[in-house]
């Protein structure tokens, strides 16, 4: 594949004084164990988010009691289900109204890869619109699997470091294009792979 | 402007000693008795009805397209058929290319408890243009534009014909046509491009955006409420 990996956190290694760190993880503790979730259901996936949050499986109990409805309240937007093209522009928006401290989780295979859908109006992959901390695989994910991507959330949030220069980097798309990624290596992502490469592209 | 509103009661044209509906069994996939409403409209319109197909119990009519909309007017306001409620307005594109593609209409009569299918063929080669009903049911509006939106099929008299379920300057084509590649005509990275160029809050037609206009026709309690300050929806 044509990804380079993202650059390693440049850390100044040594300079850390035993204040900063303390203070990092007071406020790492704080931030994962109070991420305010905002839904973002588009499809089946979102029924299966509602389980999550409802009384069995209980996202209160990871500190997301609160759904946030706006962005500009919100830490974690989750994308529950398959976004199609006339949605990308939009969600586009909502993430960049979200305030930093800010985290993305994909939730089912079609909010990740665009799923069985490989047709002309999803977008096949998430992740060529917004960057993505967490990919929940699943079709729909089992609320268990939500729980789990949002634990593995929860620990990256208490990793961070306040000291690194590029932890709010916010990826600003080319202004031209509006792609943060390039374009040949969204083709490249989004080529038909498993049953689909044998759909006939005249249709006919 | 508003008219009263009347409620159409389930059968009531049929008369108070009529059977109760009852699901029908073993319904032959062709033959059987035609809709009513398929004899008179060959009685009324002769040659213009094209054809009369029993297929699984339902009623097909195939009406040439220039007196569609004189047919569809007169199913609407005969006081013998009735049909008040347009359910459906769609096309079929054949995988054969010689077969010419239909449009169809799903017309109901609550008051006689009918079905009927009329339909247009569009010969191959020619123009995709049959008659807008928009004026004898106003639910045509969204479902034309709908069948333009996924066939390219015009419906003329149709008061603002735009595509509804892709974005309004989407280039690739019609998606359910027979030569539109499934996964569409531009690449990925070109599609994600015009998608995001779109503006999300630049959607609204004036006609949409001419709300205030439209404030003489509101029933009387809601524009009290108007009036007295409430925010008609944010
Ligand atoms: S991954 Fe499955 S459940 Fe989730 S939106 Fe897609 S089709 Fe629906």
């Amino acid at each position: 594949m044509g990804l380079t990996p993202r650059p390693e956190p440049a850390l100044p290694s040594g300079q850390e004084s035993w204040v900063t760190t303390k203070l990092d993880f007071l406020v790492n503790w704080a931030r994962a164990n109070s991420l305010w979730p905002m839904p973002f259901g588009t499809a089946c996936c979102a029924i299966e988010f509602m389980a999550t949050a409802a009384s069995d499986f209980d996202l209160a109990r990871f500190g997301m009691e609160r759904m946030s409805f706006s962005p500009r309240q919100a830490d974690v937007l989750i994308c529950a289900g398959r976004v199609p093209f006339k949605l990308a522009p939009i969600l586009r928006r909502i993430w960049q109204q979200m305030p930093q401290p800010k985290w993305a989780i994909s939730m089912g295979a079609c909010a990740s890869s665009g799923g069985m859908f490989d047709n002309y109006a999803v977008v096949q992959g998430i992740d060529t619109i917004i960057p993505i901390d967490v990919y929940v695989p699943g079709c729909p994910p089992r609320p268990e699997g939500l729980l789990y991507g949002i634990m593995l959330l929860q620990e990256k949030v208490k990793k961070e470091r306040a000291a690194d220069p590029t932890l709010r980097n916010e990826m600003d798309p080319d202004p031209k294009s509006q792609l943060y990624i390039p374009p040949s290596v969204i083709d490249e992502l989004s080529e038909p792979f498993g049953n689909s490469v044998h759909q006939t592209r005249s249709g006919l | 402007m508003s008219t009263p509103f009347t409620p159409y009661v389930a059968g009531s044209a049929l008369g108070g000693d009529a059977a109760a509906p009852a699901t029908q069994r073993h319904v032959p996939l062709h033959g059987g008795d035609a809709n009513p409403s398929a004899g008179a409209l060959v009685h009324q319109f002769g040659d213009a009805i094209r054809g009369v197909h029993v297929v699984r119990g339902e009623t097909n009519v195939l009406v040439a397209r220039e007196r569609l909309l004189d047919v569809v007017r007169w199913l609407h306001a005969e006081p013998s058929q009735r049909y008040e409620y347009l359910s459906d307005v769609t096309a079929v594109e054949f995988r054969d290319p010689e077969q010419p593609i239909e449009v169809v209409w799903h017309l109901r009569s609550i008051a006689f408890r009918r079905f009927l299918r009329v339909k247009v063929e569009l010969a191959p080669g020619g123009p995709l243009e049959v008659p807008s009903v928009w004026e004898v049911y106003k639910s045509a509006d969204w479902m034309e534009r709908e069948c333009y939106d996924m066939f390219g099929i015009r419906f003329a008299g149709h008061p603002d014909l735009r595509r509804i379920l892709m974005w309004e300057d989407y280039r690739e084509g019609y998606p359910l046509r027979k030569d539109f590649p499934l996964r569409g005509r531009f690449s990925r990275s070109e599609q994600l491009r015009q998608a995001l160029a779109a503006d999300p809050e630049a959607r609204y037609s004036m006609e949409e955006l001419s709300v205030a206009d439209a404030f003489e026709d509101l029933p009387d309690d809601m524009r009290r409420r108007l009036r007295a300050g409430e925010k008609a929806g944010e």
